[in-house]
């Protein structure tokens, strides 16, 4: 059992959170002006690192989204921020 | 007979007498025994069947390291297999059987198969039994195989309890070096959790004895303990810290004996792993004879048990530790000789019993059970042979952790390396023997202040020299016991190429018994150097992995089993619709009336269902809807988080008004259906479908988090909050009316598709016209406190106005009349909203939505894809089946083009009404297509999905 | 020359010892300076690659390199199931040839690798699941697998153990039968292919790590390893759940998220289930292997991962489903718990074809059913290798499928909420 720290409501168990994928994608758009190819790139496309990771996930208990850096090996963890503007 | 109980001393009650059976057989023990000990006083000498040869084999250890006593245990009728007996108190009337062996250990007729072993080596099923077919074999090896039996009527209920613990320090091992890091810690006011595997704190102290601080170690250990509790801390006997996981979750397995066992979780600040070591055995053949047991647990026996494993014994060893098992035994009347592969030792200087110096056992002479020793040419006459070949640091806990080991060369071991945040490794498992190491080292891991609790005595020499197999000898010599794994298995292995360690361990099976190699994995490794040319550490260490002993699945399953397995939603309303008769069933999660009857007959069901869905097309059906979704979103932005979340625009809807939506994923499949209510200008509702609300919820946040200012939008999950009750049908009007009459001016300027906030007595009620059914439908929504009042007053008017309540399955039967869809049923994971018929806002739309871009692939602009349609059977057949699939072509050229996602026989219309997702449906109605089920061919129309009043000419009826 | 393995020569070597033996496959210490095809990954699909191209292709310089010991990735960390009851024609075709070579694949390598055809029974627990299951069986038979559907009494009838108690969370209602499904010695397939391929010249290089790619001319012309630089015509990756660290080095992305997959094995008991047992309630599936352990497996891991190792929260949801299941089974112990790592596409279906690097070529995505298809895998990769193209099998399974969105969604075409 993992501790996710959630910067919110600090130290909690993984249980209580959801993956939400890798940060810093943004959203391609309009859907007119993308290709094919940038699209899947959006959709599907993961660095997926052996290594140091940083993740969008939402704590489930108080709904909010944000950062989590962690090690993908160890599993040891490195941060975690509020999105920007939702600082606690 | 060999063993036999001392006529003084061990902690056993010998004022009782405790009846039990090995295979059949009477005997007796002592409260304080193991069935092991007991065993072993009653001069059993076979107490097992090898898994692969079947050959006889006695006890060899005394605690989680045994490789043979394995037991079959029935208590009161019920049957637990594989109990390790050197590990299961003895209680009164427990039947004991030996697993692996009929009709008994003694006389096991699968015996003959060691007469065939020189054609079984390692692997030998991988060379043979591919003609005629390995099906031919399989069974008859299988049955063979396996150890215990399943007892198939105990089904242990659910009931181990998981216990979350917290402590500054956890010790692993009630032994000296344990005890004198909780000590320590103690000291300091921390609080300890001191963990031990035995029943008994102490560890090696039971058998060795001892004088620690000037107090006798019985003495130390309780003042220890008492320390340990003053400061807060806890003692948890028989407690099996089991492996370490991320973030340094340590699980514990604890027996209570008569409660059931339980699971620990804990997160210590710091731990002191003190998990003390195990004796190796020696290599040579015929080793595995009953007779044959370590040297230390032998002591063991005879001092925490009173019993002696023999009454003439050869001491065989390599180090000075095997000493004190030779002169205790010696004392208690045993006559002991000493086998020595060294020349000398501080030990054997002092030591006046016979010792063979420079010699090992050369072999073992009797089947059942050791009648001599050879060694140097000569027969040694004894019942019982004690080896010593080291001792192997248990290093298990701390390779869960991470840590790293060294190999070091003056034990012969791995021993821990490096640091690991937050974890230590104290006494033997950290390579320090001795009291007096054990207790420094103990002390030091804890951090203590001061001196650490000396020991009387200094602590003795290990003086240890290796003695590793040696392939040269002639015989069978076992690395493995349980499995069967002999050195000529391990040469095969390096012959054949299977030479770094998880070959090893695969192709052979050492190590992957019950006992986890505990006996045998250095031997393994040790044999693997010698043969393949390298050093130990060149071969490698094997992997270890949680769990460090068997840990029952009851503790790991927990209570999380029948009703808590994924516990159901109940309705707030549950207990009257029980009173009125209702069916339940799970839909989405939650369990619901699926229809109301008096009767339990099969035929009764599908009866109500029609009358309900009759009564509701005639007169007024009442339906509880409560789980539906009800999610607000609230803010000046709502109307833009919807729009970008939902397939259909909701920011031109007016306060007031309702729209049918979809929303889909960003691959533009359809997630969600449901209505969006604009309750003011800031504030909508959105009424997903109850089985998705947590991830229709989920959805919103997350795009509101990540798209919108969170300030100016704010989504608020009210599902719960709301009871929802539906009248639907002509009269669903003059029910309401009736039975809430301040509401009847609102329901009179109700429009379909509007919404009305009202109150109605103490209350709030929202009142929406909504409809699942095409018929005209109030949807009653009021706080759940309120929700029994007015089911209670809808229900009193029910009756005169011929209606009924009506369970989902009469609900979806009335949907599907008008084709509106399920999502997920009617739906899959590749339907995509131009599938349903509503290519709308997709055409219409030129700003950004959830799934837009997605709905521009290719393969979404396929003609082929597969749309939702209705099947209509021909006259006089039976409802298709749901999940039948349409089909084309002929032979190889058969294919699927779709399949039927709903059906049922509509009483409405008094013939069998179908749903379907088939490719190319739009453009085929009328078409006649076949259908397959279950091999059988069936016959369908495509036509539209509505069945019943197309027009909608009833919605204001 | 590969020494032929048959119950004689057991016995003959039974008389003299065993002493005449050789290495099962041979065990060159470095690769050669250039290869026709080198393959990457010495797991199943990696050697059964090797293999087919040295058999079928005629291609006889092949090295394989694995970067740890062969065989020890998930190849030898899987619950051994293989079946193809899939949904979609494209998944049956793919998962049902394999199946045909696996049931060849003994006689074929002269290696036992202990297929056992016991059949599978995935248990339907209400009404809407027995639709469900009504359509995958369909589903099945049109597409030329074999399937049945069965009712309450027929799986009560295979498997008495499992839970009918009144409290029971998932009553039985029926089943998917596949009876050709099975279990196979996991390790004996990457065994098996080892030595076959090795007999017919392939190298198989073990800790040989691919450290990079050699690219010319906007081609992938070789590999840089922990062993030096190694040239060759074509290349193929078989690395499973690794996949993206070697696209990165190889410069471009895959739709692959990494995930432990645990797996357990109880202490072994007399036969008690003989077939293979899953159940969409719990999601909990097991069978019992010839030794006697149950070997059980469940859903992926929650959090993306490269450790292979197992985690308490999924071992509790696998576990009491399993209790829930088969509740007599709560008298026996785990024994031992691991995890592999897994690579899971969107829409759970493998990915076989060309990389964006021209010369190398993709054989992964197989997220939890790597094993049950690693003849087909390696029949198809060697064909792409050997002819630079699909073959029909393989073509829908290509990388394309992810800009024109012809998904192969079988999560979603069996029903199972999204």
């Amino acid at each position: 059992m993992q501790l996710f720290p959630c910067p919110f409501c600090g130290p909690r168990p993984e249980t209580e959170f959801h993956y939400g994928g890798e940060a810093g994608k943004v959203r391609p758009e309009p859907a007119e002006a993308v290709s094919e190819t940038a699209w899947a790139d959006y959709l599907h496309a993961q660095a997926n690192p052996k290594g140091v990771s940083r993740e969008v996930w939402v704590h489930l208990a108080c709904g909010e989204f944000f950062v989590l850096s962690r090690h993908t090996v160890t599993h040891e963890i490195l941060g975690a921020e509020a999105m920007p503007g939702r600082e606690a | 007979m060999s063993g036999w109980r001392l006529p003084e001393g061990g902690a056993i009650d010998r004022s009782r007498r405790l009846s039990f059976t090995f295979d059949g057989r009477p005997l007796t023990g002592h409260p304080g025994d193991t069935i092991a000990s007991a065993l072993l006083a009653n001069g059993v000498r076979i107490v097992a069947r090898s898994f692969k040869y079947h050959r006889p084999r006695g006890l060899f250890a005394a605690g989680v390291e045994e490789p043979n006593a394995l037991v079959d245990v029935t208590r009161d009728g019920r049957t637990a297999p594989n109990l390790r007996a050197t590990c299961e108190p003895l209680v009164e009337g427990l039947a004991v059987a030996a697993v692996n062996a009929a009709p008994d250990a003694g006389g096991d007729r699968q015996a003959w198969i060691d007469r065939f072993s020189r054609f079984l080596p390692a692997g030998f099923y991988y060379k043979t039994f591919m003609w005629p077919g390995w099906e031919l074999f399989e069974p008859r090896i299988r049955a063979m195989a396996g150890l215990g039996r399943l007892d198939p009527d105990h089904r242990p209920p659910g009931t181990a309890p998981q216990i979350d613990a917290a402590c500054d320090l956890l010790v692993v091992g009630a032994g000296p070096a344990g005890l004198a890091a909780a000590r320590a810690a103690a000291a300091r006011g921390e609080r300890v959790l001191l963990l031990d595997d035995q029943p008994e704190p102490g560890g090696s102290l039971r058998w060795l004895g001892g004088t620690i601080g000037g107090a006798d170690w019985h003495d130390w250990v309780q003042d220890t303990l008492e320390r340990v509790a003053a400061a807060g801390g806890r003692y948890l006997a028989w407690t099996t810290a089991y492996g370490i996981y991320d973030h340094g979750l340590v699980c514990a397995w604890r027996r209570l004996g008569e409660a059931p066992d339980q699971l620990w979780r804990i997160r210590p600040q710091v731990s002191v792993l003190a998990a003390g070591a195990i004796e190796r055995p020696l290599t040579f053949p015929d080793n595995d004879r009953p007779g044959v047991m370590l040297a230390e647990a032998a002591l063991r026996y005879l001092r925490v048990w009173a019993v002696a494993p023999g009454r003439r014994a050869v001491v065989a060893t390599n180090n000075d530790t095997a000493y004190r098992t030779a002169a205790a035994l010696a004392e208690a009347g045993v006559a002991v000789e000493i086998l020595d592969i060294r020349s000398d030792s501080p030990a054997m200087a002092t030591c006046d019993l016979p010792v063979h110096r420079g010699r090992l056992p050369e072999g073992v002479v009797g089947r059942g059970g050791v009648t001599a020793v050879r060694a140097g040419g000569r027969e040694l006459a004894a019942d019982a042979l004690l080896v010593s070949g080291g001792w192997t640091p248990s290093v298990h806990l701390w390779r869960h952790a991470g840590g790293r080991v060294r190999f070091a060369e003056e034990l012969a071991a791995f021993v821990p390396d490096g640091a690991v945040n937050g974890l230590r490794v104290a006494g033997a498992a950290n390579g320090r023997f001795g009291l007096a190491a054990a207790l420094a080292d103990g002390h030091t891991a804890a951090a203590g202040a001061g001196p650490a609790p000396q020991p009387e005595l200094p602590d003795p020499a290990y003086a240890f020299e290796p003695a590793w197999p040696r392939p040269d000898a002639e015989g069978r010599q076992w690395i493995d016991l349980q499995n069967d794994v002999t050195l000529k298995d391990v040469a095969l292995a390096a012959r054949e190429g299977f030479r770094s360690v998880e070959h090893l361990k695969r192709y052979t099976t050492l190590g992957m018994a019950t006992d986890q190699g505990k006996t045998s994995n250095m031997a393994g490794l040790a044999a693997m150097a010698e043969l393949s040319g390298r050093s130990i550490p060149e071969v490698g260490t094997t992997t270890f992995r949680p769990p460090f002993v068997p840990v029952p699945l009851s503790i790991l399953g927990g209570r999380r089993r029948g009703q808590f397995f994924n516990p159901l939603r109940r309705l707030q309303l549950e207990p009257e619709h029980r009173a009125a008769d209702a069916a339940f069933r799970e839909y989405g999660g939650w369990l619901r009336p699926a229809w109301y009857a008096r009767s339990d007959d099969p035929g009764a069901g599908p009866t109500a269902v029609a009358a309900e869905a009759r009564a509701a097309r005639q007169a007024v059906g009442l339906f509880d809807g409560s789980p539906l979704g009800k999610i607000e979103v609230i803010g000046p932005d709502a109307a833009k988080l919807l729009d970008f979340v939902l397939y259909n625009r909701v920011s031109t809807l007016e306060v007031g008004r309702i729209r049918y939506v979809l929303m889909l994923s960003e691959s533009g499949v359809v997630f969600d259906d449901g209505v969006v209510a604009r309750l003011a200008e800031d504030r909508f509702v959105f009424s997903c479908s109850s089985g998705h609300v947590p991830a229709v919820r989920l959805r919103l946040e997350e795009w509101r988090q990540d798209r919108f200012d969170p300030a100016r939008v704010f989504v608020h999950d009210a599902t719960s909050h709301w009871a929802t009750l539906t009248a639907t049908g002509p009269r669903a009007r003059a029910l309401v009316e009736v039975a809430l009459p301040q509401a009847a001016p609102a329901l009179a300027e109700l429009a379909h598709m509007t919404l009305a906030e009202s109150a109605w007595e103490d209350v709030p009620l929202r009142i929406a016209r909504v409809s699942f059914t095409g018929d005209r439908s109030y949807e009653l929504s009021v706080p759940q406190s309120a929700a029994g009042r007015l089911w209670a007053r809808l229900c009193a008017g029910l009756e005169g106005h011929g209606g009924r309540r009506i369970g989902l399955e009469a609900l979806l039967t009335l949907r599907a009349e008008k084709g509106f869809v399920v999502v997920g049923k009617d739906t899959d994971g590749l339907t995509l909203p131009q599938d349903l018929g509503m290519e709308g806002p997709l055409r219409k739309r030129n700003d950004e939505f959830v799934g837009r871009r997605s709905l521009m692939l290719p393969d979404a602009q396929r003609d082929d894809r597969r749309q939702l349609v209705g099947l209509q059977v021909p006259d006089g057949a039976p409802p298709l089946p749901t999940g039948a699939h349409a089909v084309t072509g002929q032979g190889p050229q058969r294919r699927s083009i779709g399949y039927v996602t709903s059906s049922y026989d509509s009483p409405a219309l008094g013939r069998p009404i179908a749903l379907g997702l088939i490719e190319r449906g739009r453009a085929r109605l009328g078409e006649r297509v076949r259908l397959l089920h279950l091999g059988a061919g069936l016959e369908a129309t495509l036509c539209a999905p509505a069945f019943f009043d197309p027009q909608g000419a009833r919605i204001d009826a | 020359m590969m020494r032929r393995y048959s119950a004689w020569s057991l016995v003959r070597e039974g008389l003299r010892g065993h002493t005449g033996w050789p290495e099962a496959w041979r065990k060159p210490e470095r690769p050669q300076a250039a290869y026709d095809a080198v393959i990457v990954g010495g797991g199943g699909h990696g050697l059964a690659t090797a293999y087919y191209l040295a058999k079928l292709h005629g291609m006889r310089r092949v090295a394989v390199l694995e970067k740890g010991w062969l065989g020890g990735g998930n190849t030898g960390r899987n619950t051994t199931v293989v079946r193809s009851n899939y949904f979609f024609p494209e998944s049956v075709a793919l998962y049902d040839f394999a199946l045909r070579l696996y049931e060849g694949l003994s006689r074929e390598l002269n290696y036992n690798i202990m297929l056992s055809q016991r059949g599978m029974l995935m248990v339907a627990h209400s009404e809407l699941e027995m639709e469900i299951a009504a359509r995958i069986v369909n589903a099945m038979q049109i597409n030329g697998a074999d399937a049945e559907l069965f009712g309450r009494d027929q799986v009560m009838q295979k498997v008495p153990l499992l839970n009918d108690a009144p409290d029971a969370r998932f009553p039985v209602h029926g089943a998917i039968w596949q009876g050709r499904a099975g279990v196979a010695r996991h390790d004996a397939v990457a065994w098996g292919y080892a030595r076959a391929a090795s007999a017919l010249g392939v190298d198989i290089v073990e800790s040989c790590e691919v450290t990079g790619f050699l690219v010319e001319n906007g081609r992938c012309v070789g590999v840089d390893t922990s062993l030096g630089e190694v040239r060759a015509g074509a290349i193929g990756l078989a690395v499973a759940g690794h996949s993206s660290v070697l696209a990165e080095r190889a410069g471009f992305r895959l739709p692959i998220h990494s995930y432990a997959l645990q797996a357990f094995v109880s202490e072994p008991v007399k036969p008690m289930l003989d077939t293979i047992l899953f159940s969409f309630g719990t999601g909990t599936y097991l069978s019992q292997s010839d030794k006697g352990e149950l070997v059980i497996g469940g859903g992926l891991d929650r959090v993306p991962s490269y450790g292979q190792r197992g985690n308490p929260p999924v071992q509790e949801q696998v576990i009491s489903g399993l209790l829930e299941m088969l509740p007599a089974v709560g008298q026996l112990k785990l024994l031992r718990h691991w995890a592999g790592i897994v690579d899971v596409v969107p829409d759970s279906s493998p990915l076989i074809g060309p990389s964006p690097l021209p010369g190398l070529y993709l054989n992964c995505g197989w997220g939890t059913g790597g094993f049950k298809a690693i003849p087909a895998g390696g029949w198809l990769l060697a064909h792409l290798i050997a002819t630079g193209g699909h073959h029909e099998i393989s073509r829908p399974f290509d990388l394309a499928r992810f800009e024109t969105g012809r998904l192969i969604d079988e999560a979603a075409g069996a029903g199972i909420a999204h």
